[in-house]
């Protein structure tokens, strides 16, 4: 088991929907079960019927995680639990087990109620799934089971939005969600520690891009709201409820109270309040400026904007709208879309990406007529422009995670293809790692080196630390370990040769070689043990000769010496057979010295 | 290691209150001499109040023991929670701390209120004199001052710049994050129950877990409930903090204070509820408005002051993740998960940083209920309430924080005609419960204060109020004792570098049982250990010398089990060596060969001698010899 699967189920190859299987050390982990908004059947959503043809879900897949709130992440999680019948564990961050269930929700009323669909979830299937959900909180180690772990890091983004490292023993894996490396004007950046996963999963949305300074964004964008409104048009922000849309309102909000103006700006009703309410309640998940100042002044009580109401639609004169959802699929700002589209003078921003399929990406593509269902041709004269205020990670903000993570792969989904590609050289060549971009459905083995742990008995290792930090430091000098493994079914236990033989249930078994050396030498015998001593070492540099008691030892091996004064000396030399190259050589020397002095 | 950082402030009860507006009364007090004393420097310091001696300076606190360890040292402080870290900027700041405080977020941002607090309450009313001589003649003072522990000792509050300094390098952690300490230990704060982000610490390394077990509470409040689970079966548990006022129900004490409030303002009087910026008193705005809803007193005003009382109640409602499962779920709809942000939208609950704040005087109205610091009514606003308020007999003081004896806190103050209860509100663990918990936890060693072994002084038969100590190895612990824990390590986990591990053949030496005898490069980083393959350097061809003692160990091989002497004399024949007569000894047998060669065998050995010319037959000898034994 030293390979990790991943199994795109959506995001693979395109930006369209999340949801990833994840094969780890005998575990399956669904990372985020998102919804796919191009599409109005039973394409957008994933393929569960990949994952267990037939027969529960339940039992094949042990956890799913969700990233943050966006229905791409998180919309097809009621028909995971409440159609296909999955009911193991789920897991999101508190602000996203808040604020998910309202995006649903309103996604519901607007599939269900405008679109007239059937055959979609109900309310009460929203409320039932997220009964079923387990909140956690940033860093928290969770065991999902014995060996399954997962921990959550901040990701930016939006509002709770979060990264998870997914380990199972030795291995890891970590799932970036949608991120931001840069901070915001409500959130912080996302950040990670230097946990070196084997596969970094990253999104990929901005690929290629380096996005130029945030200020120079966000002046043109106030640019081209004034300009429109200065010729008494529309704007219309197409934005959701939450996340994109609380920047933008701080942002024109503090626009308006420097510059003095009364050009009405609205926000589509309802959510409003509710969503700024979360995001009051969630201060800590902003950023610390926020953060710092939320008991004085709440940077999501604004000034300038007003709820909007339906018949403002027909007032004359300029006004800005912020109008969900953002990518113009549906609901209140596909509605002014139609109203207004038709007019040079009015504007729409496009503040986010859109994905293939929506009107918002039809007309950032440049059409100049849109066909809807019912055969209603619209024209679009509005001026169109496009911001990129989606706070996803760019080309920069990607390879820096990289760089704060040190993954040993890097595997991209959420992006577009060819971008992807150019990524993906770009990791290749600067990090000299292997980068993978599987396609939906495809699955991408990533064999990573198997990590073998060992218990090792403390006495061992200090013996070694003992010796190690006797002689003088040297960095390069290899330090040595030598020991017996006890392999006891799966137990691995390295200990000294004694510990073994007892902990295997033993005997040693010592052989002994005692060996007479006659030497001539005419002085007292501690003389005698004082020059092979001298000698010893003289020829034994880095071993440890020692002097005790007339006796001379090194290692087990052990020299005595025996005889009067002025007469010949008997040396025995005595060692065991681990020592027997040391114990003859010592053997050699004294012989060779015999020699001499004979 | 050093396991939280709390202050005494107990010893502020010895010296004069500081009121806001200065106090004629406590101005007039008579001075107090002891009869012996000779010098004048004493003059002054001392004064007289019913018969009580109190120190006339700024008050000194008393900061953890120094002495006993060099603060220098210390690599880490875990903090438990926001009442156990008030001594920190003591600690960290001037004394060489070089280490890591961890603390959960809520612990830092609620222990910054207190800390700022605190100083504040010491700053806004400054104290010319520093007395000092009084230490020198502890011995003619009366009680409690001649029992002062280590008066000498005593300082002088922080500033508020050592505070900013000091909680700067607390490291924010999460409930359940592990975090490493120098790759040795990991320490895991666990949820335990008793205030908003308060933990229990678990301290791991591979194969020992420590928990260290301080102010916990089992009861439902507003904070998360405590995590047991976690603290099961480690090697020691080391278990303090439990409740200072045994004797007493929690919940009775909250019904007896709801009801004294109650008949107080009935009777056209006002209470005045000395507390802290946080913790319990969030639970009193939420029982009492609705005990006052329910005897139609919803009209009756609650002031909140404090220097940090906006903080306080702004942050309680931003940290949902710590809250109870009812009051975290309440912001999923949204709403404030503490009703005392609805009490202040409805102005029933009016907070203000001190009582010369804007708008206090015009808003102040009486009957009315008062919550403001300090329980210790030596400072802060309390001390100006109980000036105001302690000639009419109509008024109220209810004590609900346990931390100081209530009568203490009022000596300064005597004589008091208005009304003083007693309701101390204690959520922390009780014996019963804690007994109940360590059964369940089963540690391995329970380390406790010596105080609880034995029955509380004041109630010396309630042998219910102490700890078991059957069925289990106890240490009991005194201030300044210093004990070794019973925690021995035996092993730790290491990688095995899978291309040695694939070289690795082991001998069965009992069914299942394999031996691999191996030399490998030992990596250490972080205190991190790795086992690699051990790579050879240069070329090690004929090497003359032996210039490494691991050189030798490459190839090392170790026999084990018994000689079958029988098979090695018949291969001593095969080889040649047919002149082998086997003699029986006490332990084995002797085998004599040609000249002076003897061979002793036993059970564990085999002791070969022989003349050093002798060498071709020596290594003959070891050949055969190691054919006939089971090697690893
Ligand atoms: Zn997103």
């Amino acid at each position: 088991m030293t390979e990790i699967k991943v199994i795109p189920l959506g995001a693979g190859q395109d930006v369209g929907r999340s949801c990833i299987l994840l094969q780890m050390g005998g575990k399956n982990v669904m990372l985020d079960c998102g919804m796919h908004m191009g599409y109005n059947d039973d394409r957008r959503f994933p393929d569960f019927s990949f994952i267990a043809a037939e027969g529960p879900v339940t039992s094949f897949i042990d956890c799913v995680i969700i990233s943050h709130f966006h229905l791409d992440h998180c919309g097809a999680l009621p028909y995971l639990t409440e159609i296909v019948g999955y009911s193991g564990p789920i897991y999101m961050t508190h602000p996203t087990k808040a604020i998910a269930p309202i995006l649903l929700e309103d996604m519901r009323k607007i599939t269900v109620e405008k679109k007239g669909e059937a055959n979609f979830f109900t309310s009460q299937m929203i409320k039932d799934c997220m009964k079923k959900v387990t909140a956690v909180t940033l860093h928290q180690s969770l065991m999902v089971d014995g060996q399954l772990e997962i921990k959550a890091y901040y990701a930016g983004h939006v509002l709770g939005a979060a990264m998870f490292r997914i380990s199972v023993g030795s291995q890891s894996v970590v799932y970036t969600g949608d991120y931001n490396m840069t901070p915001d004007r409500h959130l912080g950046a996302a950040w990670i520690d230097k946990c070196r996963p084997d596969v970094l999963i990253t999104e990929s949305t901005y690929a290629t891009t380096i996005r130029d300074s945030k200020r120079c964004r966000e002046r043109d964008f106030l640019k081209k709201v004034v300009e429109c409104i200065d010729r008494g048009g529309k704007v219309l922000i197409p934005v959701f409820a939450l996340g994109r849309a609380q920047e933008l309102c701080i942002l024109l909000d503090s626009h308006w109270e420097r510059m003095n103006l009364k050009v009405p700006i609205f926000f589509a009703v309802g959510l409003t309040e509710k969503a700024n309410n979360y995001y009051k309640m969630f201060i800590t998940w902003t950023n610390q400026n926020v953060k710092k100042t939320f008991v004085q002044r709440n940077m999501f009580d604004f000034k300038h904007i007003k709820p909007f109401d339906k018949k403002y639609e027909e007032n004359p004169g300029a006004m800005v709208v912020f109008a969900p959802p953002g990518m113009l699929h549906a609901g209140l700002s596909l509605h002014l879309f139609k109203k207004w589209a038709p007019y040079e003078n009015n504007m729409v921003i496009m503040p986010g990406f859109c994905v293939v399929g929506t009107v918002g990406h039809k007309i950032l593509n440049g059409a100049k007529q849109i066909e809807f269902e019912n055969r209603q041709v619209v024209d679009v004269k509005m001026s169109v422009e496009y911001m990129s205020f989606s706070a996803h990670a760019d080309a920069k903000g990607i390879m820096q995670l990289i760089q704060y993570c040190e993954p040993k792969n890097v595997l991209l989904v959420h992006g577009e293809a060819e971008k992807m590609e150019f990524l993906r050289e770009k990791i290749k060549q600067e990090f000299k790692l292997e980068c993978y971009m599987p396609a939906n459905g495809e699955t991408c083995s990533i064999v990573t080196p198997y990590r073998i742990s060992v218990d090792v008995s403390l006495p061992l290792l200090k013996s070694e630390n003992v010796k190690h930090n006797a002689l003088p430091p040297n960095p390069k000098r290899p330090r040595v370990i030598h020991g017996v493994l006890v392999m006891k079914e799966t137990a691995l236990c390295l200990m000294d040769v004694d510990e073994a033989c007892k902990e295997a249930g033993i005997n040693r078994h010592i052989i002994r070689f005692t060996s007479t050396v006659r030497l001539e030498d005419p002085s007292p015998p501690s003389k005698t043990a004082e020059k092979l001593l001298k000698l010893f070492q003289e020829k034994l540099q880095g071993w440890s000769v020692v002097l005790t008691d007339g006796s001379i030892s090194v290692e087990s091996v052990l020299v005595k010496i025996e005889g009067g004064e002025d007469e010949q000396k008997n040396v025995y030399v005595s060692w065991t057979n681990q020592d027997e190259e040391l114990g003859s050589y010592i053997l050699d020397i004294l012989q060779n010295m015999g020699h001499v002095a004979s | 290691m050093m396991l939280d950082c709390g202050l005494s402030v107990h010893t502020a009860l010895n010296f004069l209150p500081l009121p806001l507006v200065p106090s004629s009364r406590l101005l007039n007090l008579p001075s107090w001499m002891p009869r012996e004393s000779e010098g004048s420097q004493l003059e002054g310091e001392l004064k007289e109040c019913c018969s009580r001696i109190f120190v006339d300076s700024a008050p000194e606190f008393c900061p953890p023991l120094d002495k006993i360890v060099d603060y220098s040292e210390l690599d880490v402080i875990l903090i438990s929670n926001y009442t156990s870290m008030l001594a920190l900027p003591f600690i960290t700041e001037r004394t060489g701390f070089k280490g890591v405080v961890y603390a959960t977020e809520p612990t830092l941002q609620i222990g910054r209120l207190y800390l700022e607090e605190l100083v504040e309450y010491i700053e806004q009313t400054p104290k010319r004199n520093q007395a000092k001589y009084w230490k020198e003649v502890l011995h003619l003072l009366p009680s409690p001052l001649c029992d002062s522990f280590k008066p000498r000792s005593w300082k002088q509050l922080y500033t508020l710049s050592d505070v900013q300094a000091s909680l700067s390098r607390i490291k924010v952690v999460g409930y359940d994050e592990k975090r490493d300490v120098y790759g040795a230990l990991n320490v895991t704060a666990v949820s335990s129950g008793y205030c908003l982000g308060s933990s229990n610490w678990i301290i791991s390394s591979d194969y020992e877990k420590v928990a260290y077990v301080s102010g916990s509470s089992t009861l439902t409040t507003h904070p998360r409930p405590m995590d047991q689970n976690v603290l099961k079966n480690c090697n020691v548990l080391i278990l303090t903090g439990l409740t200072q006022t045994p004797t007493v129900n929690p919940d009775t004490m909250l019904g007896e204070l709801c009801m004294a409030v109650a008949a107080t303002l009935k009777a056209n009087g006002s209470v005045l509820i000395p507390c802290y910026p946080s913790g319990v008193v969030y639970d009193l705005f939420e029982c009492l408005s609705s005990h006052l809803d329910s005897s139609s007193l919803s009209s009756i005003p609650m002031y909140f002051i404090s220097p940090v009382a906006d903080m306080s109640l702004g942050y309680s409602n931003i940290l949902a993740e710590w809250l109870s499962n009812t009051k975290q779920n309440k912001v999923y709809l949204p709403e404030e998960p503490f009703p005392h942000a609805y009490l202040v939208k409805t102005g029933r609950l009016m907070h203000y940083k001190r009582i010369y704040s804007d708008g206090f005087s015009t808003d102040f109205r009486q009957p009315c209920v008062v919550f403001c610091g300090h329980p210790s009514l030596r400072f802060g606003d309390a001390v100006h309430f109980i000036e105001l308020w302690g000639s009419n007999p109509l008024h109220t003081v209810i004590f609900t924080e346990p931390d100081f004896p209530y009568l203490d806190a009022l000596a300064p103050f005597q004589p008091l005609a208005m009304k003083a209860v007693h309701c101390p509100i204690d959520t922390s663990l009780n014996f019963t419960q804690a007994n109940k918990l360590i059964r369940e936890l089963k540690p391995s060693t329970l380390v406790v204060p010596n105080a609880y072994t034995q029955a509380p002084s004041a109630h010396p038969h309630r042998s219910d109020l102490v700890i078991d100590q059957e069925s289990r190895y106890v240490i009991s612990v005194q201030r300044g004792e210093v004990v070794s824990l019973a925690v021995k390590r035996h092993t730790a986990k290491v990688d095995l570098c899978p291309i040695l591990a694939d070289k690795v053949s082991g001998c069965e030496v009992r069914p299942g049982v394999n031996l691999a005898t191996i030399t490998a490069g030992l990596l250490v980083k972080d205190n991190q250990h790795n086992i690699k393959e051990w790579a050879d350097e240069g070329p090690s061809g004929k090497r003359k010398k032996l210039t490494r003692p691991e050189d030798c160990l490459r190839q090392l091989k170790y026999e084990w089990g018994n000689l079958d002497i029988d098979q090695f004399v018949q291969k001593l024949n095969q080889e040649g060596i047919k002149d082998a007569k086997v003699e029986r000894s006490n332990t084995g047998f002797i085998i004599h060969l040609e000249e002076d060669t003897l061979i002793q065998v036993d059970d564990k050995s085999t002791h070969i001698y022989c003349e050093a010319a002798d060498r071709q037959l020596r290594l003959k000898l070891r050949n055969i010899l190691m054919q006939c034994l089971n090697s690893f």
